[in-house]
């Protein structure tokens, strides 16, 4: 960690985003984790994704569990909303939050720990109920709060720093969450953000439960030769199949890139992405093709990032209940509670 | 682009603003923090070995280095160095025994040097310790030149001028008060080794127009303020206009309210932001309500009854162009301003009748001598010149500079050395890192704004002549100004092969100065980085290619504010803080190096 503070330069220059506000109004405390950390980078492409995004602090809810990871939300955005739940039990306090108020933005914070060991069958009912959130897994394939043990996202071979490869077969978020229904999942680098920032972008105004899988390596315990999600590995071995560029609302939308190479897609929100092959055989728009696609690049040994699937035709969980557009918390008691007299009717239709 | 020569110490000098535009390239950074440290000697004794004349300059300095200053660019004031010089020259200790002493025995070389003022002085500061026979001709009955007869006691007291010119005089220099010299071909022919001009430009501008000769109340500014300085002059009327609005018309004005006047304006020919005169003196004048009246241009005196009763302006009005110049204006009518009495203060001219015509002493068409602007050395062999007398007025700083110069060019004179083989500036550089998180100074940035020092009264200040309105920082003030300044020279040095593109060091960066990206051209580069590079006077900070991606590292120098958390997240020390000491080679350096080895910036004396 660093004894100072950031220090809060005012500098004239700075762009302001439309309510008035820099990407220094967007900063949290002080990171305390290790010096070189990816997790940091996440932090700052969040700051700058939520900056552009024109997001009002308050509107703004950071859930996190436990680990290295979980620690995200202290250092960004002081001024929004946040809760640092249960370890692996975040999906369902944000469950809850988002059940109970629907208009506020959901970021997720969650580590390879949190989600796919402890946490993994929240993470999976997070999926199913297509909650409206931003889940950002912040994997690097060890447990670096406990000295480094492998996680359950560690690969087949990679070494740790002392000890016996890893022999078990691991979890890959982004497939799972393929298999499971997720309707938008992307991957990225903490060391790309020019890849990462989009993506969190587009997952944050995506309708419905938006992943990204984000390599972010654990510069003390998994940054070794040997590792397979090291800074050095994962630049080696990682390709872009399709980036996407979030339009704002108050820009045209110019696709200036080749033709055929670059398809807007219309969020249901009313945002729009654009979407930029980079294989022009990839179709994140086709599940299956997706779920091909990552096996066979798994298999040869490649990390395939950018926007790997994307469905805006399924409902998210208050559209599938069929929830009212305002949020409860908004609703007067009177309308919540149907009252002793209704209670007592409802009652007698059980005895 | 290629990555940046740091092996050349100009690179880290140039990050160094301050020292980079102090002419003497005082080490600013560090006597702040022995100030901050509280070693009040140290600050003066560093700043002596540079600018010579500490509490002087701490006073009456021209502060080149404070619009060069990197706090001005970060927010709107830079740190107030000149006065953080005088508050290490109030609180110093007695440091006699720090100073450079004569050697028992001399060299046997006999130098002169002409005036007594800060060039001159600079000269015998150099040359006396190295065994150098030092002769000062003044023609004055004091010393100290210009920075004693033309600025006001009420700014510079007599008693600090004396003391620190004492310093020199006791390195057992020969001063020959009152003696003017009529005659260059005279004082060749007595044998001297080598003579240094150091005379100034004691010549004030005269303004031909109607009437100028037909009062005794139009003075000429500088003859005017040397005769405040001796007492020949101890009054002036009421009404005092003030003709031109440099620095000399700021001294008039402020001592013309000292000797009676009540109504002072300074007429400018050109608008603000055209005016000669410095920030701060201008503001000191108009917290004395002095009105500065711009755009009238002085046409002829008035007279009723042969008695100077005003004078007689243009009003002019003035294109200003696109590139910021302006033109020579035209006329728009007429105004009369009365007067007692008007002081000339539009400039002063060098002027050498003393120096015969056929000596090899070649002059220019403004009747200066041809002086070489690195050895100070005019078309005559073994002849020097120096401060304003060498390429007309500067200020002090620069004359001190030229003294410096100067010494080195006699002691390689006298021995027969190739003048231009001078020593190169040399740079030391030391990392800073004293643990973990910690570094051996003060790296936190500190939001506090400028100090204001404090003044004497509007009321008492105007009691006596000698009345020193600036009374200098407090220590608390003193205590919270030194925290503003930035640690320029505390560099940031990165080296590339240590680097995992972690990005850790750009997302801490509070002021956006770093970027990891693909190389190109200066242009194109400065275009795409984290925060746009738009002063372009600013270097760009370029490594080699990132082991990685072949990618480069861009720092753009520009208002990086040397906290140093750069370095605290790099997890594998690609950056680090190192101190940067630019080694200025002296003329005690020089001697040292006749067995050759590099500048040792002062340390030999």
């Amino acid at each position: 960690m660093t004894y100072i503070a950031k220090p809060k330069i005012s500098l004239p220059n700075l762009p302001k985003n439309e309510l008035g506000l820099t990407t220094r109004d967007y900063e949290g405390a002080v990171s305390t984790l290790c010096a070189g950390c990816g997790h940091d980078s996440v932090t700052a492409a969040l700051i700058q994704a939520v900056f552009e995004l024109d997001i009002e602090p308050h509107m703004l809810a950071k859930m996190s569990g436990i680990g290295c990871s979980s620690k995200t939300p202290a250092y960004f955005v002081s001024e929004a909303h946040g809760f640092n739940s249960v370890h692996g039990r975040m999906p369902s306090v944000t469950t809850g939050a988002n059940a109970a108020n629907r208009d506020m933005t959901y970021i997720g914070v969650s580590g390879d720990g949190d989600s796919l060991s402890i946490g993994v069958g929240q993470f999976v009912h997070a999926i199913r109920r297509n909650l409206n959130m931003c889940y950002l897994i912040e994997n690097n394939g060890v447990y670096g709060l406990t000295k480094g043990q492998f996680s359950a996202s560690a690969d087949i071979g990679t070494k740790p720093k002392k000890g016996l490869p890893n022999q078990q077969e691991p979890i890959d978020p982004a497939s799972a969450a393929l298999a499971l229904g997720a309707t938008y999942i992307a991957r990225s680098f903490s060391g790309d953000k020019e890849q990462l920032i989009p993506l969190i972008k587009g997952a944050i105004m995506h309708s419905g439960f938006s992943l990204v899988d984000i390599i972010s390596p654990c510069v003390t315990f998994n940054d070794h030769e040997g590792s397979t999600k090291s800074y050095a590995h994962t630049r080696e071995f990682y390709r872009h199949v399709a980036n996407i560029d979030y339009i704002h609302p108050t820009e045209e939308i110019r696709v200036s890139y080749d033709e055929g190479e670059a398809l807007p897609i219309h969020l249901r929100g009313g945002d729009t992405i654009v979407l930029r092959k980079v294989d022009r055989d990839y179709d994140p728009t086709s599940r299956a093709d997706a779920f091909k696609h990552l096996r066979d690049r798994f298999n040869a040994g490649e990390i395939t990032t950018g926007l790997l699937y994307v469905n805006e035709d399924r409902a998210e969980m208050h559209e599938l209940m069929h929830n009212i557009d305002t949020p409860l918390s908004r609703l007067p008691y009177e309308g919540l509670h149907p009252g002793n007299d209704e209670l007592q009717k409802l009652q007698s239709r059980y005895r | 682009m290629k990555p940046t020569d740091t092996s050349n110490p100009e690179y880290f000098h140039k990050v160094v603003d301050c020292q980079w535009g102090c002419p003497a390239h005082t080490d600013v950074p560090s006597y702040i923090r022995m100030i901050a440290q509280g070693q009040f000697s140290d600050a003066y004794m560093e700043n002596r070995k540079s600018n010579v004349f500490p509490g002087i300059l701490g006073r009456v300095c021209d502060r080149p280095c404070e619009p060069a200053c990197r706090r001005g660019r970060v927010e709107d004031k830079p740190v107030a160095i000149c006065r953080l010089k005088r508050v290490a020259a109030d609180h110093r200790d007695d440091i006699t025994e720090r100073l450079p002493k004569a050697p028992e025995k001399t060299n046997g070389k006999k130098i002169a040097l002409l005036g007594a003022g800060c060039a001159s002085l600079t000269v015998a500061n150099d040359l006396a310790p190295m065994g150098y026979e030092v002769t000062i001709f003044e023609a004055l009955d004091t010393t100290g030149g210009l920075m004693r007869t033309n600025i006001p006691s009420f700014r510079l007291p007599p008693a600090v001028l004396d003391e620190e010119i004492g310093y020199i005089l006791d390195m057992g220099v020969d001063l020959k008060l009152g003696h003017r010299i009529n005659s260059m071909k005279d004082l060749l022919d007595e044998g001297f080794d080598a003579v240094f001009v150091g005379t100034g430009a004691p010549k004030g501008k005269n303004l031909e127009i109607p009437g100028r000769y037909d009062s005794d109340r139009i003075h000429i500014g500088i003859e005017w303020l040397e005769s405040v300085a001796f007492e020949h002059i101890k009054e002036i009327g009421k009404k005092v206009l003030i003709i031109g609005v440099g620095n000399t018309a700021m001294d008039c004005c402020r001592t013309s309210l000292r000797l009676g006047a009540d109504d002072v304006k300074v007429m400018a020919r050109k608008p603000r932001g055209f005016f000669k005169a410095s920030e701060w003196e201008l503001e000191d004048a108009e917290e004395e309500n002095v009105e500065i009246l711009v755009n009238h241009s002085p046409k002829e005196f008035v007279y009723e009854d042969g008695k100077l009763v005003g004078m007689k302006f243009d009003l002019m009005e003035y294109n200003i162009e696109e590139n910021g110049r302006i033109d020579r204006g035209t006329s728009t009518g007429e105004v009369v301003i009365p007067c007692d009495d008007v002081v000339l203060a539009i400039g002063q001219d060098n002027a050498f009748p003393w120096i015969e015509r056929d000596l090899g002493i070649e002059f220019d068409k403004w009747d200066c001598p041809v002086v070489n602007e690195t050895t100070m050395m005019c078309t005559r062999d073994g002849i020097f010149f120096g401060g304003d007398s060498a390429f007309g007025p500067k200020n002090i700083i620069w004359a001190v500079e030229h003294g410096h110069q100067a010494a080195i060019s006699i002691h390689k004179y006298c021995h027969g050395e190739d003048l231009h083989d001078r020593l190169p500036m040399g740079l030391n550089l030391s990392t800073q890192k004293m643990g973990m998180h910690e570094w051996s100074y003060s790296n936190d940035y500190d939001g506090v704004s400028r100090q204001l020092v404090p003044h004497v009264g509007l009321k008492e200040r105007f009691k006596k002549l000698n009345i020193e309105v600036e009374l200098g920082f407090s220590a608390e003030q003193a205590a919270e100004e030194v925290e503003r300044c930035l640690n320029c020279d505390i560099q940031t040095v990165f080296t590339e092969s240590l680097c995992i593109e972690c990005d850790a060091c750009l997302d801490i960066c509070p002021v956006n100065c770093l970027t990891i990206t693909p190389n190109g051209e200066e242009q194109d580069i400065r275009a795409r980085l984290k925060a746009p590079a738009l002063n372009p006077d600013q270097a760009l900070y370029v490594s080699g290619a990132l082991p990685h991606t072949a990618r480069v590292m861009v720092k753009d120098e520009d208002i990086c504010v040397h906290c140093g958390l750069c370095a605290e997240r790099c997890p594998t020390g690609a950056w680090d803080m190192q101190k940067s000491t630019i080694l200025v080679p002296y003329a005690a350096d020089e001697a040292a190096s006749d067995q050759p080895q590099a500048a040792t910036g002062g340390a030999a004396k």
